[in-house]
Formats: structure tokens, C-alpha cells, sequence
């Protein structure tokens, strides 16, 4: 026990040096200039990473091909771009997966 | 200026902006905790990891690690990689972070994907109250993700129906945030160097790593373009 406790208190110096890392980079002296450029086209590249991330795991060698996946994922989209309601979009979605996923 | 009327008003707009991670964060955190009591650890273990590490992905993953009896170093190692795309959220939150002295040593701490996604994506209510409104968001994120792995961990084998696939609710909150950022940032560009960038770290590296390998790969590939992006 006490080595896994160790364990885990390390992990947490390194995530917390992961996230820091930038911050304390960047104390004193100025971030570079191509960082205004980062700043602003990293957050829509990341999410697109995440989405494609989250769905990685579809198999389209076997029924019914991702169909229960690209499926919610298209009602979740399509309910944000139209009713702009997250609560709806994320539930209507999710619903809609474990649905077909148990019926497929 | 009434300090007592901003407070709840403040904590009340991070709470509806957090709503969508408390569905995620509790499910997927319920699991965490009954995996490992699964895997023989004790409860407590979730809350203190969730609050020690607060990593959702290496928290998974250091179950398997201390199952398996793995070593100290490799684990630092193997969580320095997972989390190193932290880094580069870090970096794009540098401007944004700046002006909230008091609040910006939690903010940093507690910076996940999903609360990385949600404060890159929703609009501050007040400006003046920004940094409250961040670090509300961030501390009520963590919350949820403390209670989630406590409760899984505590009453987990007890849950009477069938979540599987309840977990989409994160790729849910994404594809959401994704499509929030095609109203903001108006540009194919990035979004398709994103994706060539997954697509081919997937076909390079497999899903392992994909986070990681994807990130990287998006920004070597988007730096070319900064002059043609810029000026358009």
C-alpha cells in the first residue's frame, strides 16, 4: 500500500508538471509570437482530436459497421447546430446510442 | 458594485455550463471506482487519486500499472506521455489565464480535457467575474468526478441497470464543443488538418497514444499555414 500511494502521489507531481509546464515557461519571459497563431486554432483542432478520439473505437469490419456510432454522433451535431441546447444534444445522443447499440 | 449579489449569479452560470460534464464525469468516474475495488485496491484510493491526480485517462491506467506491480518510474514515465498534450492546452490557455493571479494556481491544477474544452468554448458571463467563473467551472468539474469515483468505488456493483454506452455521453460533449467551435473559428482548415493528423497517427501508431501522437502531428502540420490563415 504504501508503495502504490507513493505511486500515486507521483503521478499527480507529473500531471500537475504537465500542466504547469507552459505557465512557469513562460514567467518571465514572452511566449513567442507564433503562440497569438496557436492560441487561437489549437482549441478547434483539439476538439476535433477528442471527437475522432472518442470514436476511435468503432469497428466497421463487423455489424452494423458503426452505424450506432456515426449515428448518435450525427443527432448529437445535428441538434446542437439546430436547438443549440447541450443538455438536449449530449442526451438526446446518448440515448439514442445505448438504444442501438442494445437492439444491434 | 454588490459582492453579495455577484456570487451566487457567478456560481450559478459556471453550474449550467458544467451540467454536461456532471453527466459524464459521474458516469465515467462511477466506473473508475468499481474497477478498482475490482481490481482489489481499497475505496478510498479513488477519491484520494481523483484529488491527487485528477487525470481520468492515467487514473484507468494506473490501475492496470499497480495491478501489474509496475514500477515507479515507468509509471512516471508512462503518465509524463499520457498527460503531456496538458501541455499544449496550457499553452493556449497562457492570454486567457493571465489575469486571474488568485484564481490561476487552481485553474492550472485542475485543467482537464473537458474542462479545457468547455472554457475554450463558452462565453464568460461577466467580465468582471471571469476568473471566478473559470475556477467555478474548473471546482465544480473536479467535484463531480470526486463524487463520481467515490460512488462507483463505495456503491458501484450496486447500480440495478445496464449503463453501457452511457460513456458517450463524452464524445457527446466533444462532437458538442466541436461544433461550438465552427461558429467561432469560421475555417476548414484546421479542422481538416486535425483530422488528417488523427487519421494518419491512427494508421502510424494505432489507438494507443492516439491523443498524444495526434496533437503533436495537428500542430507541426498547422504552423506552415499561419501566414495563409492569418491573412485570409
Amino acid at each position: 500500500m504504501p508503495s502504490i500511494l507513493l505511486a500515486v502521489l507521483v503521478m499527480g507531481l507529473v500531471t500537475l508538471a504537465c500542466r504547469a509546464a507552459p505557465f512557469i515557461l513562460f514567467m518571465k519571459r514572452k511566449p513567442p509570437a507564433a503562440l497569438d497563431f496557436l492560441q487561437r486554432y489549437i482549441p478547434p483542432m483539439i476538439m476535433t482530436i477528442l471527437v475522432l478520439n472518442g470514436l476511435k473505437g468503432i469497428r466497421f469490419d463487423r455489424a452494423p459497421f458503426g452505424l450506432s456510432e456515426i449515428a448518435a454522433a450525427l443527432l448529437v451535431a445535428l441538434f446542437q447546430l439546430w436547438k443549440r441546447n447541450v443538455l438536449l444534444s449530449i442526451g438526446a445522443g446518448t440515448a439514442l446510442y445505448m438504444l442501438l447499440i442494445r437492439l444491434f | 458594485m454588490n459582492r453579495d449579489a455577484k456570487g451566487p449569479s457567478v456560481l450559478a452560470a459556471a453550474f449550467a455550463a458544467s451540467i454536461p460534464v456532471l453527466l459524464g464525469y459521474v458516469t465515467i468516474g462511477i466506473a473508475f471506482g468499481l474497477l478498482l475495488v475490482r481490481s482489489g485496491l481499497p475505496w478510498w484510493l479513488a477519491p484520494v487519486m481523483s484529488v491527487v491526480i485528477y487525470a481520468g485517462a492515467a487514473q484507468f491506467m494506473a490501475v492496470g500499472l499497480f495491478a501489474a506491480g509496475t514500477g515507479i518510474l515507468e509509471i512516471a514515465a508512462l503518465t509524463l506521455f499520457l498527460n503531456a498534450r496538458h501541455a499544449v492546452y496550457g499553452l493556449s490557455m497562457l492570454e486567457r489565464y493571465a489575469p486571474f493571479g488568485k484564481h490561476k494556481p487552481y485553474l492550472i491544477y485542475a485543467l482537464t480535457d473537458e474542462t479545457y474544452g468547455i472554457l475554450t468554448t463558452v462565453e464568460a458571463p461577466a467580465l468582471a467575474h471571469k476568473g471566478a467563473f473559470y475556477a467555478a467551472v474548473s471546482a465544480l468539474n473536479q467535484s463531480y468526478w470526486v463524487l463520481g469515483t467515490a460512488l462507483g468505488a463505495i456503491v458501484g456493483g450496486l447500480i440495478p441497470f445496464d449503463t453501457t454506452g452511457l460513456d458517450f455521453a463524452l464524445t457527446a460533449l466533444f462532437i458538442v464543443l466541436l461544433v461550438e467551435q465552427t461558429r467561432s473559428v469560421r475555417k476548414s482548415l484546421p479542422y481538416l488538418v486535425a483530422a488528417f493528423s488523427t487519421a494518419l497517427s491512427l494508421i502510424a501508431i494505432g489507438p494507443k497514444n492516439l491523443l498524444i501522437a495526434s496533437i503533436g502531428l495537428s500542430i507541426l502540420l498547422i504552423l506552415p499555414f499561419k501566414r495563409r490563415l492569418e491573412r485570409a
